[in-house]
Parts: structure tokens; sequence; C-alpha cells
């Protein structure tokens, strides 16, 4: 049954990537990138019932610069895989399929992510009266 | 040859059976998520600087004891649903595939546990 001429799902080289194939991958992406980020809420949480020490640890890490690199990319990831999760919720239930409306929900979780982003960083920084 | 009947052979895997309990689970951690996430992150976002003290008292505190450890349960399990989905799909090795989704199972389980023991050791200090 092997033929030479079948049709190949979309080939990575000769692909021209549209919004919707790029969010959906970063759907994926997010998604790993999260889990990964587990391990420092665990790491958090293991060191706030350890004691001082372990916690103060986790407090240099955060604040070095790779530590808040990290956090920023994390927490884009959260928000971004927060709205498209609810995009693709809303799919499940069968509303915002057409193209059309696939592009402006599409843009609109981009937009959201971003504007959380901000605000999650804004908030924190004036908890720790940085602002 | 199977000898399998039609019936038999849709059953447990076809629409709305077993077949679709991984599917299924994945929205319900899902849609647990969404509120568990926000307040979360805004719960962090105001506690950004704190000290320990603060941090702990503020775990050990009944009801954000009870939201972290569903907290916890929801975001594991989502995280290892999601994750054997990304095995399955690009992981072509039987035998590294298996070992790589049995991996991840245990090391979210192992996560789950050490985060909820903290949970429960600051909560009952």
């Amino acid at each position: 049954m092997a033929s030479e001429n079948r049709p190949l799902s979309p080939h990575l080289q000769v692909y021209r990537p549209q919004l919707t194939s790029v969010l959906s991958i970063m759907h994926r992406g997010t998604g790993i990138a999260l889990s990964a980020g587990t391990l420092l809420l665990v790491w958090w949480l293991v060191a706030a019932a350890s004691g001082g020490d372990a916690y103060a640890d986790v407090k240099a890490f955060w604040g070095s610069w790779i530590g808040r690199l990290l956090l920023l990319g994390w927490s884009f990831a959260l928000f971004y895989h927060l709205c498209n999760g609810l995009r693709h919720l809303f799919w499940d239930a069968g509303k915002g399929f057409d193209l059309d409306a696939a592009y402006r929900n599409g843009w609109l979780v981009v937009g959201a992510a971003i504007v959380l982003t901000v605000v999650a960083w804004v908030w924190g920084y004036s908890s720790m009266g940085a602002l | 040859m199977s000898l399998r009947s039609p019936l038999g052979k849709v059953r447990g895997l076809g629409s709305a059976k077993e077949g679709v309990a991984h599917w299924w689970a994945q929205r319900m951690t899902a849609v647990a998520l969404v509120p568990l996430v926000i307040w979360f992150v805004a719960s962090v976002c105001a506690m950004v600087g704190s000290d320990i003290g603060a941090v702990r008292e503020w775990i050990g505190t009944p009801l954000v004891s009870i939201l972290l450890v569903l907290f916890v349960i929801a975001t594991f399990h989502h995280a290892q649903l999601g994750l054997q989905v990304v095995l399955e799909d690009y992981v072509h090795t039987e035998w590294l595939k298996i070992a790589s989704i049995a991996l991840v199972k245990f090391a979210a389980i192992a996560l789950a546990v050490a985060a909820i023991f903290s949970i429960v050791k600051i909560a009952l200090r």
C-alpha cells in the first residue's frame, strides 16, 4: 500500500506559519515550560516549610536577574496558557470556531496575556515598595 | 484476527466511555485551575517581598491551605496529562515513550506530595 504521492502533514521547512498555528504550538510550549516551572513552586513551598536559610536561598534566586527573567517568562507563559486554555474551552463548547473568530480571539488572547503580565509585574513591584 | 465483536471494540474506547477519560480530566482540571490560578497569582503578587513569617502565616490560614492543596493537585494532574500527550506525539521509540511517560507521572506525584506535605507542615506548626 506504500505510495510516494500521499499527502503529508504540514512540513516544517516549507510551511508558512499563521497566527492560528503559532498560537497552537505556543499552547504546547507554554504548557511544557509551566510544567518545568512547577519545580519553582515546589521549591518555594518546601523552603517555606524548612526554615529561614532555605527560604533565603529561594528569595536570593528570585532576586537575581536570571531568576527574574525566568519569572517573567513563566508569568507570561502562565497568562498565555490560561487565556488560550479558555479559548480552547470555548472551542470545546463549539463557540468561536470559524476562521474570522479564531483570528479575532487569537489576537485577544495575545493582548490579554501581555496586559495581565504587565499588571502582575506592576502589582508585584508595588507590593515590594519598589514603585 | 480478532475475535472481539465490533460492539466490543467500540465499547470502552469510543465516544463518551473511558476513551475520553483523559480528555475529560484535562478539561475538568483546566476549569478548576482557572479560578485557582487567578487566586494564586494575585496572592503572590500581593506578597512579593514578604518575609518567611508572613508567607508561613498566609500558607497556614485554613482556607489558604485548602485552596493551595487543591491548586497543587489540579496543577500536577493537569501537567502530567498534558505532558503525556506531548510525549505520545513526539517520542516514537516505544520503550522510550513508555519510560518517559512513567517518569513524568512519578515526578508529578513526587512533586505534588512534597508540595502538599510542606503546606500541611506549615498549617499544623
